[in-house]
């Protein structure tokens, strides 16, 4: 009797040992928007709401008067975002379409292992061939002094968001019922036609999910865009000129900044606006891809 | 006839260009790896992997960026692999259908989208600040570490989905607890999994430099740390500051080239040992 | 419903089932007694899967499942709160539908229900390995090769290795989940055989949508149907003299 109590005892303490880790992750969550609210609300004692989201003006450590405009910086980051996203979604969506529809089963089993690798490349090297090997072919290609600006930012993300477009689309294309491309082919329709007209259609979602998901982390993406795109702190002309995404502004500005200052707060309030964006362009990926497996059941 | 004809056509047009998208995905990632190869390569020597920079780091190796990319990943991989492991035991094998589990898989999933540079003001006020730890290589690796942990929390997971229900149900009609059936019966079968998952992770972690930068990471350090509460220098930190900080930034090429190639070959290799092995492990399955 | 008077080993009064809102079992009342067989058969999803894995609390393991009613053994209400789960289980054995041998060695199958409770001395175990191999008849045909991983076995053998390792905890009662319907008829035959042979020293109660299987080794039989109990009587009564038309329907195969 007792033995059996002391069991079942030590048996929901183990469990209760396991629900504590699953609930640690809801913890670092909340730990790390509660981190960034509370360190960021000082910097509004100086700064008004709008002044930050909507001035261009970055220059905190101005001798005559300090400005915080983060929205050159927002533009920025949404530029490198969008450019790398025109790059890498049809792209990606074409690699995906060729795996999951083309290919020979070889191919795939050859190609899916490689996409992987380059999923694995760290992003400071992605910067580094983004001076050593784009800045150049870039200053060359458009007759400019260099070629570290948005473009070769943009291009540089695009290649590390291939592999999620590429790998969740083709999970999705993959996922897409016999019977459709079947029946497709059955009404006379080619390959291809079948491929475009029935499968990415109705794959759509799950490559809409894989694209945001791409988007999110081409938003918090931080050492390719700091090492590329040569950080100017001016508002954005163009593609050509250089920019400063938000990141990037946090990777430079955080380690020489003094504490307990306004400029201080005023980086991890970036930082705030970071995890917004990102939270909020990974919560309508997921929606849809929740929405999208459960019509799959 | 002319209709069936221009179909084909489309066709092989279209299959074209998709292989072209497949073969320029393929190219860039032949470029950039012969490219660091071959640059890399040259600079490459016992004396680059096992002294320390020397002469404002014009001259020398990068001993203690590799020891401290080493050791910064062991911290990395303690905090992350256990943690890791019992919340996806907890989410496979506990976990009922609830308002809780759905919340904890959605903070799981949110988590491996903030990026990489907020776990670094996270780490700044949390580890460095309130715990008092410092920028030091424990900051560094405990940062790292949460950032790693949704990766090898969803890693365990598919592990832990492979092991066949009979497994469990057997091991529970003769009478096993849930614990019971749980140790003897299924982790057998999935730590190998896991741990290939994880190692996935920790790949990446050791990659990473935006959560190091304010936490731990020194541009330069003459000598080794000598405890968690010392700074490091790390690889990919190092690359950083050779490829965009250093004063002589044409000089210190073949320096940041070698660094970029013992760095790729650290990730990747930790990259490719795992892919290996889990389709080793799924071939093995079937 | 009890056939037979005196105190049953295992008996369900007023047993619903319900997976999430759908209800599978309806006021099932069913007794088995000692040194006996029964059968329970009817068409598929009928609940007597269900019914079987309600016996030894298996059902808990499936999220969202809900049961009412009673289930005593030995007189006991298996969900009393000073009952052990655990405990349970060991005293009621339960062979699957399908094999599901552990991917350990032979012996290691048989001995993981004695070492999950602690068991560790070998000379011990050994004997415990060989009387359960030589109870579900598999000793002469495995002795030689008790290191060797159990998937190396046949289907069949497979399945007496299961009832060896549900034998080993020394169950008072078995549970068979259609333990033929993933094995060749020559094992069948085989475990038919076994299961008489258990009879003597067990309460035995195995689900089969073989209604062949049924008449050859129970002594009674259960009827359901969509998760009613239809009737339950003597083996041969069932089979020979039922009363209930559906029942009649059934054995005499106008539907199933």
């Amino acid at each position: 009797m007792k033995k059996r109590k002391w069991a079942s005892l030590k048996e929901s303490a183990i469990r209760a040992l396991f629900l504590t880790c699953g609930i640690l992750a809801v913890l670092v969550l909340v730990g790390i928007f509660a981190t960034l609210l509370t360190t960021a609300v000082p910097a509004f004692k100086e700064i008004h709401l709008s002044e930050f989201l909507l001035k261009k003006n970055w220059d905190p450590t101005s001798p005559e008067k300090a400005e915080y405009g983060i929205l050159s910086m927002i533009v920025s980051t949404l530029m490198v975002t969008g450019g790398a996203l025109l790059l890498a979604v049809p792209i990606g969506i074409g690699v995906a379409a060729y795996l999951s529809d083309v290919a020979h089963w070889r191919v795939r089993e050859i190609v899916k292992p490689i996409v992987e690798i380059l999923a694995g490349i760290p992003s400071v090297v992605v910067g580094f061939l983004g001076i050593v090997l784009f800045g150049p072919a870039i200053a060359k290609i458009f007759h400019i002094g260099n070629g570290l600006n948005a473009v070769n930012g943009s291009v540089l993300l695009a290649i590390m968001l291939l592999p999620t477009i590429i790998s969740i689309s083709e999970d999705s294309l993959n996922a897409v019922p016999q019977a459709y491309g079947e029946a497709s082919l059955a009404l006379g329709a080619s390959q291809w036609q079948t491929l475009f007209r029935v499968k990415v259609p109705a794959a759509l979602s799950g490559i809409i999910a894989a694209c945001m998901l791409g988007m999110g982390r081409a938003i918090g993406e931080t050492m390719t865009v700091l090492m590329a795109t040569g950080n100017a702190r001016a508002f954005p002309h163009g593609f050509l000129s250089s920019v400063r995404t938000m990141t990037a502004n946090v990777a430079i500005e955080l380690g020489e900044v003094p504490y307990d200052t306004t400029h201080y707060y005023a980086l991890f309030a970036i930082g705030l606006v970071l995890f917004v964006m990102t939270f909020i362009v990974n919560l309508v990926a997921d929606v849809i891809l929740r929405k999208y497996q459960e019509r799959e059941q | 006839m002319k209709q069936a004809k221009r179909k084909k056509i489309a066709q092989f047009l279209g299959f074209f260009l998709l292989r072209a998208c497949l073969t320029l995905v393929l190219a860039i990632l032949l470029l950039f790896l012969y490219d660091i190869g071959r640059k890399g390569g040259g600079t490459i020597s016992w004396e680059f992997l096992s002294q320390a920079p020397r002469k404002g780091m014009t001259e020398g190796g990068i001993f203690p960026a590799i020891f401290g990319t080493f050791l910064v990943t062991l911290i990395t991989a303690i905090l992350a692999v256990p943690l890791g492991m019992c919340a996806a035991i907890y989410l496979n094998e506990y976990a009922r259908q609830g308002r809780l589990t759905r919340l904890i898989r959605l903070s799981i999933r949110n988590l491996s989208g903030v990026p990489s540079i907020v776990y670094g003001l996270f780490g700044v006020i949390l580890f460095v600040n309130i715990m008092r730890f410092g920028t030091s290589v424990l900051s560094a690796g405990l940062t790292l570490g949460l950032m790693t942990l949704p990766w090898t929390i969803t890693a365990s997971e598919e592990a832990l989905k492979t092991v066949p229900n009979s497994y469990r149900e057997g091991a529970l009609a003769l009478g096993a607890t849930k614990w019971q059936s749980i140790r003897t019966n299924v982790l057998p079968y999935a730590v190998p999994g896991m741990l290939t998952g994880t190692v996935l992770g920790l790949a990446r972690a050791a990659g990473e430099t935006a959560p190091i930068l304010f936490t731990g990471a020194a541009f330069f350090l003459p000598y080794l740390p000598k405890s968690l509460g010392d700074q490091f220098m790390a690889l990919p930190y190092h690359l950083y500051i050779m490829a965009t900080q250093h004063h002589q930034i044409e000089q210190v090429r073949p320096i940041a080239y070698g660094t970029a190639l013992v760095l790729i070959v650290l990730v990747l290799g930790m990259n490719m040992t795992a892919v290996v092995i889990r389709y080793r492990l799924r071939r093995k399955r079937r | 419903m009890s056939v037979e008077t005196g105190i049953a080993k295992i008996e369900t009064r007023d047993l619903d089932f319900y997976y999430g809102p759908s209800r599978a079992l309806k006021r099932v009342n069913i007794s088995c007694h000692t040194n006996r067989v029964t059968a329970i058969i009817g068409p598929s999803g009928c609940g007597k899967s269900t019914f079987i894995r309600s016996l030894n609390r298996m059902n808990e393991v499936v999220p969202g499942t809900r049961m009412e009613g009673t289930i005593l053994l030995d007189g006991h209400d298996i969900h009393a709160s000073d009952v052990d789960v655990v405990e349970l289980r060991r005293r009621v054995g339960m062979v699957f539908q399908k094999p599901n041998p552990f991917p350990k060695s032979i012996f290691d199958n048989i001995a993981y229900g004695l070492r999950i409770n602690g068991l560790k001395d070998k000379r011990k175990l050994e004997n415990v390995v060989e009387r359960s191999l030589r109870g579900a008849a598999l000793w002469e045909e495995v002795k030689d090769r008790l290191g060797e991983n159990a998937f190396a076995l046949s289907g069949g053998q497979q399945q007496r290795l299961c009832i060896a390792r549900a034998l080993a905890v020394e169950p008072e009662v078995i549970l068979f989940d259609e333990p033929c319907s993933a094995i060749d008829p020559i094992a069948t035959a085989k475990i038919e055989d076994l299961i008489e042979t258990l009879e003597k020293s067990y309460t035995v109660v195995i689900v089969t949508h073989n209604m062949q299987q049924a008449a050859r080794v129970s002594d009674y039989t259960a009827f359901m149907m969509l998760g009613e109990l239809v009737e339950f009587d003597v083996t041969e009564k069932i089979f020979t003299n039922p009363a209930n038309k559906l029942t009649e329907e059934y054995i005499t195969g106008r539907f199933g």
